[in-house]
Parts: structure tokens; sequence; C-alpha cells
């Protein structure tokens, strides 16, 4: 059954129609690539799966059961995570404490309820060596590299065993050797069963590490394919529209 | 496999650069450190060319004086790590003071001034932080109108009024906030009780934490499902509680309060919260700062007065320090980045 369908999502903001009748699927351990130019609808899409706001018309379904969103935390209660373009991370906080922000372990000494900074710190820990990432707990993320950020945001994901991670744009601001390490992650998230949906300008990382690439146009879907069964060149036809649909 | 391996080795000795420090690497990195090393040997000076400084009479009263800061300090600092600013704690301390001497002077026993005095400091936080987290409005906005607001109600309340008849209860208020136990002040002792909470709450709340959060990155924070507004509000709360604890206390010990109680206060607490290392930019911040931020301001204007400095001059150093403190912290964070 697929993890995640989107029937017919429209979104439109005032006079501009953002999306329009946008069909997507997404299956158990799939990762797929979303791509698109600027102002494709890409982030607009992101945003309705992450509960950030609703679709204007159109139905989400998350293991064939429909679902309604109001506030990111409810998408992150139905097994949807995501890794923002920004990373959202508290830069003053170490790593441990962005991955566990919001979701801190606690303990109770008689009547009092303290963090569990053990607990966290060995966990986090746990996952880098799972994502086989040298990130270390307790470093403070204002003096990591992009790929350690990246590292950090995706650990943040695994906390909660989703069943589908949403990046936005995880390799725009990293350098060559951080972009490998950012595809390796998703392999990793790929090998664990999670689905995965990758939002992404850069060709090469889709063609990587993708199944399926799906491919938006001015608000429409105009190509859903497997990997295999399409090209770079193809694909960047149907980005700007030199191809009208695949 | 030569060539992931290859990879690890570069991604360790890339990881090196960038070690965690150990403990005590940690604590010499802080600005409170340095600060608490200044205001040691600004002592031990002091010693050596005024004999009076390190009398035990001076030394009560400088302990003293800055409890009253420090604890007050312990908010800023709260409020500042959220990126926030707090410029009504002196009219707060005002309003609260007032609260504290008009009930017992009608009578009531200590406990009801205590919880007049907390009581109205608290509603007056919990409107500058309603009006900060809810409507987004600058802090600095907020609580320069709170400022206003909390000083005029003072006057409007006290009608211009001095109480210095505490009822039944004034012997036992006058000793809490003048008193002494075991040769340190009682505020003083206040003051270490309450850092050690703010320390703890720093270090081992989800409350503390999320401060920290919110003055790193308010919309990561916000993504992540912490409570921010919630969080907000209590830091304004948690603020003027302090700089109403600090003002039953100082009440106590000067025996008669006016509408004028903590004016100017506010200047003075954000200089001793700046100088313990607070960052005006948010997100960074000491419990143990507002202590020792204060101690530095204090003992500074002791030894000005000391040496024979015309007090008249003590507003342009403390101006000076809280510029320079900003400046340092400046000059530190681009060196580390």
């Amino acid at each position: 059954m697929a993890v995640l369908e989107l029937r017919r999502i429209s979104k439109s903001f005032g006079a501009i129609r953002a999306l329009e009748a946008v069909d997507l699927t997404i299956g158990g351990g799939e990762v797929i690539g979303l791509m698109g130019d600027n102002g494709a609808g890409k982030s607009t899409l992101v945003k309705i799966i992450a509960g950030n706001f609703p679709p204007t018309s159109g139905a989400m379904l998350i293991d064939g059961a429909e679902v309604h969103f109001s506030k990111p935390i409810e998408a992150r209660r139905r097994g949807i995570e995501i890794v923002y373009q920004d990373l959202a991370l508290c830069d003053n906080l170490t790593a441990a404490a962005n991955v566990f922000l919001g979701r801190e372990v606690k303990r109770w000494f008689g009547p009092i309820r303290y963090l569990d900074h053990k607990s966290m710190y060995d966990r986090t820990a746990e996952i880098f060596s799972e994502l086989k990432s040298e990130t270390r707990p307790r470093d403070v993320v204002r003096r990591m590299s992009g790929g350690q950020r990246q590292a950090v945001a995706i650990a943040r994901t695994r906390l909660s065993d989703p069943k589908l991670v949403l990046m936005d744009e995880p390799t725009a601001a990293i350098s060559v050797r951080q972009v490998a390490e950012v595809l390796d992650l998703i392999r990793r998230l790929k090998e664990t069963g999670h689905a995965v949906v990758l939002i992404s300008h850069r060709m090469p990382d889709v063609f990587a590490v993708c199944e399926r690439v799906a491919v938006l146009r001015r608000g429409r879907k105009v190509a859903d394919k497997p990997i295999t069964d399409s090209s770079p060149e193809e694909v960047t036809a149907l980005i700007t529209g030199a191809l009208h649909e695949a | 496999m030569t060539e992931s391996a290859e990879r690890r080795t570069a991604d360790v000795s890339d990881v090196t650069g960038q070690q965690s420090e150990g403990g005590l690497q940690r604590i010499v990195n802080t600005q409170p450190f340095w600060v608490l090393v200044a205001l040691i040997i600004i002592c031990i000076f002091m010693g050596t060319i005024s004999d009076t400084f390190l009398s035990e009479r001076n030394l009560f009263t400088t302990t003293r004086n800055f409890a009253f800061m420090a604890i007050v300090a312990l908010g800023m600092t709260t409020v500042i790590v959220t990126g926030g600013i707090d410029l009504s704690v002196g009219s707060v301390m005002g309003l609260s003071g007032i609260m504290a001497g008009i009930t017992l002077a009608a009578g009531y026993p200590l406990w009801f001034g205590l919880g007049a005095c907390l009581l109205s400091a608290m509603a007056a936080g919990a409107v500058n932080g309603f009006i900060i987290a809810y409507f987004r409005m600058s802090p600095f906005v907020v609580t320069l109108g709170m400022l206003a607001i909390a000083r005029s109600l003072a006057l409007v309340v006290s009608n211009n009024r001095m109480f210095y008849e505490f009822g039944p209860d004034q012997p036992l208020f006058l000793a809490i906030g003048g008193g002494r136990t075991f040769g340190l002040a009682n505020p003083v002792w206040a003051l270490i009780v309450l850092t050690l909470i703010f320390m703890w709450l720093y270090r081992y709340s989800t409350w503390g934490r999320y401060v920290f959060a919110i003055g790193g990155n308010y919309e990561a924070a916000k993504l992540s499902g912490v409570p921010v507004e919630r969080v907000i509000v209590s830091v304004y709360v948690v603020s003027s509680l302090m700089a109403g604890i600090a003002s039953f206390l100082m009440v106590g010990w000067l025996g008669s309060v006016t509408n004028a109680l903590g004016q100017t206060y506010e200047l003075q607490v954000i200089a001793a919260t700046v100088i313990g290392g607070a960052n005006l930019m948010g997100g960074s911040g000491y419990a143990i700062g507002a202590p020792i931020g204060a101690a530095l301001v204090e003992v500074i204007r002791n030894s000005l007065l000391l040496a024979g400095v015309d007090p008249y001059w003590q507003g342009t150093f403390l101006g000076g320090f809280i510029i320079l403190a900003v400046l340092l912290e400046r000059i530190r964070g681009r060196r580390s980045e």
C-alpha cells in the first residue's frame, strides 16, 4: 500500500494557482525525486505534505486513510518528517540537543523531572553510527560543516522511525564531498525501509539515488516515471518546457 | 573500499579542528570566567590601596548591594537568552514594592504582602510576555511601555505617599530584607539559592532547553514543536518575578518604600547581565554570569566612591561598561567564526 497518496491536490494563493490537480503516490521504502524550476510548485507541495498549510482542494491519504493537517506537528505524528532547506537547526545547541528538540528524554527524581542528557547523547551517537556519520553528539552545531549539519537534520528524522522523509534541497549549499555524504545518508534511509522524497535542483543527485522522478512545471505534474526509463536530458527538457509531457 | 576509507580519514581530520572541549577548557572559554578574573584583580588592587575596601563592613555592604541587582539579572539573563530584553524591571520593582508596602501598612500579614508584591510583578510580566509572544511585537517597545505604565501605576496606587510602617509583621519583614544569617546578608543567601536554581533550570529542565532553543533559532524551535509562545510569556513572568523578589527584600532592607524604588535600575541590571556574558542577539548566557556581572558593576561603583571620584560620574562608567561588554562580545564572536 502507498505510504502517501496525493489525489488531485490544488492550491491557490489569491489569483495565483500554485498547484493544479497534482497526483502523487509514494510506496514504502521508495526514493522519489521531485524536480522542477523555481516557482514550479515544489515548495508549495512540500509545505502541504508537511502540514504548513492545507490544500485548496484534493485529498491526502496516509496508509490509505485520509488526513488533514493544520500544523507541522500533526504531520510528524503521522510519520512524516521534514528536512528543511535551511535545516531548521539551533546553532547554539549541541547535535544531541537539536536531534531531541521538542522530544527531550526526561527522568524523574521524586517529583522533579529533569533532562536525561546521557541517554540523549547515547541515542544520538547510535543514530550517527547507523548513518555512518562522523558527527559527534556533544559538538555544537555552530562549528559544524554543511555535511555534518545535514547529518544532524537527518538524524532528527530518525528519532521517530518515520514512514516518509521529505528533503527540501538538502544538497543546495554544500561542498562536493559533503554532497556525497548526504547521498549516502539518503541511501541509508532507503536501506532501513524509509520512503524519501528528494526535492532537488541537482540532476546528478536525483539520478544517483532515486528510483523514480516526478517533474512539476507551473503547478502541474508533467512526468512521473522510473529513473531507468528517463534521462537527465529528458528531465531537463521537461523542467524547461521544451518537452511538454512524458 | 579504499575510497570510502580515505574519505573516513578525511572526516576525522576535519573533525579534530572542532573538538568539543573538556570541562576546564569549556569554563575558561566563557565570559563569566574572565569577568571573575577581572573582578578578583580589581579586588586585590583595591585591597592594597584602600584600607576600607576589604574591611568586613565594606564587603558586607557590597555583597548585599549587588545581590539585589544580581537577582533581577538572573531573570534578565533568561529574557536576553531568548533574544528579548526587559526594560520594565525597575518600574516593576517600584510597583511591586508599593504593593508590599501598602498591604503591610494596612495591617495585612507578611504572607499577604509578599503575595501582593509577587503577583503584581508577575501580572506586569504576563502582560509583557503575552503581547510580545502573541502579537509578535518588539520586546524593546513593549517593555518600554511597561516601564512607563508600572511606574505610573505605582504612583496611582501609592498616591505619592511613602510607606514606612509595615503593620504587625514589621520586625520580621525588616529582618528578612535587612538582617544577616551566618555573616552574610539575607539577600545574598536569596541570590545564592536562586542562582543555583537557575543553573539547574538552564542545564536540566526542558524549559531551560527551550529558552536557549528559541534564542538560537525561533523558527526551528517552533517547527520542532516547542511551545514558543508559552515559553516567551513565562520568561517575562520570571523576569518580573525576580524584580518582585528583589523589591520585597529591598523594601525590608530600606525600611521604607516610595514609588521611586528601582528607578533606572534596569540600566544596572542590563549592564550586569551583558557583562556576565549574555549575548543581546540571543542564544547564549550564563546563570552564574548574573551574580558575577552584578558583582563587577557594584565593585567598580564602590571602588570609584572609595577612590573619591565624584558619584556624578557613575552613569558614565556604567554606560561605558555596557558598550565595552557588547563590543568585546562582538569581537569574540567574529574570531570564533
